[in-house]
């Protein structure tokens, strides 16, 4: 195994190398966002951050300013102009420092504002892109970069007391359920966030039951296992490629058709829409999150539940999944198979607010008590529907969520949907 | 050469030349870079994610319910300005018949009060506009020089026109010029600046809106 020190953050910010690759890496799709930002800021109105704070700082184009300073003067039209006559300053290192907060602290990469701009401009993007100049210029910051750099080396992101695989295996005796593992041949493969394994086991044992329920040919691989993917929170594409390429090489090696997503957002995004790119063409498998895999399931006949105990529930949508990956009906259908009296918040669906912990603001220490005050935000919408249950399916948002409950001694304790979905399973043939 | 002259002659011809020039450019030099192909799988059909990328052609107009509460006054300022620009850019006779000398066709105008009255609201709400730009804290942290200069030489042919038209302020063929002059600077500036989402608007919401449509994202 290679030394994980080996690869720490570097000591000297490489700030005019990284800008150049940005300007030169734009792309130009991006380019064109960029140039068609008009100044109105109005993404600051739907980002949770300036709602909570009131802080111009954290309006979301803003969060690319420098970004877009680099790329007018190195590779714009006008490029030569702003050069010669100092129009746009090269970036300097203490800019870029100042925007690790902006970048990192204070985004969650929800893609909210993406859906604000009279332009039309996919902000969200454009931050994610930044992110990737951030890494390549050493100011990721350190509990990404770390995990990030573990994860690409050792196929998780921290090191564990126990392998992985062994406590999956334990998961499986403790819940009394099979955990299919390294089966050779599979129709669907399964992955798990290590979020699951370390703090919600439950969530493990319930992927493995419904997937008997079913009785699908599928399997864990322990040379794949991990869903979480640190390269994407931490901007680094090639760390990324390498964490997908994992999953991707055991997918195929196991001939599945299918790799199926657990409860994990990010992961979704990563897997489902970013991977093919990295991988440099279309996977030879679909990619599903497991909530639209029950939901098609679900009506194909093939699912059925039984209705739930009678309680009002709200449910949080994941950015990722949700508002950005299009899965939006899935949860309500299966809620709805469910009979659960269904609590929708103000904004919810694609509009609704981010929990706070997603794009890896959860595991940045930093970052916490600007975290909190945003969470605020969210956590009156969930108050306001008087629901007695909160659901999720993504298990970030769950620990940002328990943490919550922690921190402002909140009474709500976030479910998953995929647990209560394994918690009224009905074998197939039998009436609801 | 007397400045009138100058300005709706040699110096329009020099503004139309620099304007389409450096548009062309800005327009031509995204194809300079690189194209990003998408490999995942859409999840809808072509002609569903075309369709998305129309339909937020349109949706972007105006707010989503979920936010119009706190954009919809600044949008409806925003928008209110850019309707009665255009009214009295198209509709005025005289810009009418200039703009059929240039295309060989023309349309029937407003009459001179009516446009007269919305150029005074029109620029009313300009200064309504520069008013928000300098006293909002997140507009005034964004802006730049080009957000600026942008505002004051579209005001500037906002005045002058008005000015010309009400023969307030001089003479009216000094007026005049001073009108089609800050109308050549304003072609001159409009490659090199933020008047350009002219031509991006209706291209960017349809390309970010088909992208987040192939995925069945909210859009």
């Amino acid at each position: 195994m290679k030394d994980v020190a080996a690869v720490s953050p570097a000591l000297a910010p490489d700030v005019a190398g990284a800008m150049k690759g940005f300007a030169q890496e734009i792309g130009a799709l991006s380019a064109f966002r960029l140039e068609s930002c008009i100044h109105c800021g109005i993404c600051a109105d739907a980002c949770h951050y300036f709602i909570a704070t009131e802080d111009p700082q954290y309006t979301p184009i803003w969060k690319v300013e420098p970004f877009k300073q680099a790329y007018k003067r190195e590779s714009s039209a006008l490029a030569p102009l702003y050069r010669l006559f100092g129009w746009k300053r090269e970036v300097t290192a203490d800019q870029l420092a100042h925007w690790q907060h902006l970048l990192f602290d204070s985004c969650n990469l929800c893609g909210r504002c993406s859906l604000i701009c009279p332009m039309g401009i996919d902000v969200a993007s454009l931050i994610e892109q930044s992110r990737h100049a951030m890494f390549d210029a050493g100011l990721a910051p350190t509990e990404l970069y770390e995990k990030a750099a573990h994860q690409q080396l050792t196929g998780q992101p921290e090191s564990s007391l126990e392998p992985y695989r062994d406590q999956l295996l334990a998961i499986g005796a403790r819940f009394g359920v099979d955990m299919p593992l390294d089966k050779p041949q599979a129709d669907v493969m399964l992955c798990v966030p290590r979020t699951d394994i370390e703090q919600y086991p439950s969530a493990v044992a319930a992927l493995a039951r419904v997937m008997s329920n079913l009785s699908i040919a599928c399997t864990f691989r322990s040379d794949g296992l991990i869903a979480e993917n640190y390269g994407y929170f931490a901007g680094s594409k090639e760390w990324q490629r390498i964490i997908s390429l994992r999953l991707i090489e055991q997918a195929i090696a196991c001939g599945a058709t299918t790799l199926l997503l657990p409860e994990c957002g990010h992961a979704y995004t990563a897997l489902r829409w970013e991977a093919a790119d990295l991988y440099g063409k279309a996977l030879p498998f679909r990619v599903l999150s497991v909530t639209e895999f029950l939901a098609d399931e679900l009506k194909a006949g093939r699912l059925k539940l039984a209705k739930a105990k009678d309680s009002k529930v709200t449910f949080h949508d994941p950015c990722q999944l949700v508002r950005k990956g299009g899965v939006n009906d899935a949860p309500r259908e299966l809620l709805k198979a469910m009979s659960v009296q269904l609590e929708e918040m103000e904004n919810h669906g694609g509009f609704s607010f981010c929990c706070g912990g997603g794009g890896g603001v959860i595991d940045i220490k930093q970052a916490a008590p600007l975290r909190y005050r945003t969470m605020e935000v969210k956590m009156r919408e969930i108050d306001a529907t008087g629901a007695t249950t909160l659901l999720t399916s993504c298990s970030d948002c769950r620990r940002t969520f328990d943490d919550a409950q922690v921190h402002f001694n909140w009474g709500k304790k976030p479910d998953s949907l995929l647990e209560l979905v394994a918690s009224n399973l009905l074998q197939a043939g039998a009436v609801p | 050469m007397d400045l009138l002259h100058f300005a709706r002659g040699l110096g329009l011809q020099i503004a139309i030349a620099i304007f389409c020039l450096g548009v062309t450019w800005r327009i031509a030099s995204f194809a300079l870079l690189r194209i990003r192909r998408e490999y995942s799988r859409p999840r809808e059909s072509i002609l569903k994610y075309m369709l998305g990328g129309l339909i937020t052609v349109g949706s972007r107009s105006w707010p989503h319910r979920e936010f119009i509460g706190r954009t919809g006054a600044g949008e409806a300022l925003g928008y209110s300005y850019h309707l009665g620009l255009f009214a009295v850019v198209l509709l005025f006779t005289p810009h009418i018949l200039f703009l059929q000398s240039l295309f060989g066709f023309g349309w029937r105008g407003l009459p001179s009060s009516v446009i007269t009255i919305l150029s005074v609201i029109t620029l009313t709400l300009f200064l309504a506009v520069l008013f928000r730009r300098v006293t909002n804290k997140v507009m005034r942290l964004l802006s730049n020089f080009d957000d600026y200069f942008s505002w004051f030489i579209t005001m500037l042919v906002m005045a002058t026109g008005l000015a010309a038209t009400a023969h307030v302020g001089g003479p009216y063929e000094t007026l005049l010029a001073l009108h089609i002059l800050s109308v050549d600077v304003l072609l001159i500036w409009f490659p090199f600046g933020k008047l350009m989402h002219a031509f991006y608007i209706f291209p960017s919401r349809a390309i970010n809106g088909a992208l987040l449509a192939r995925k069945g994202a909210t859009s």
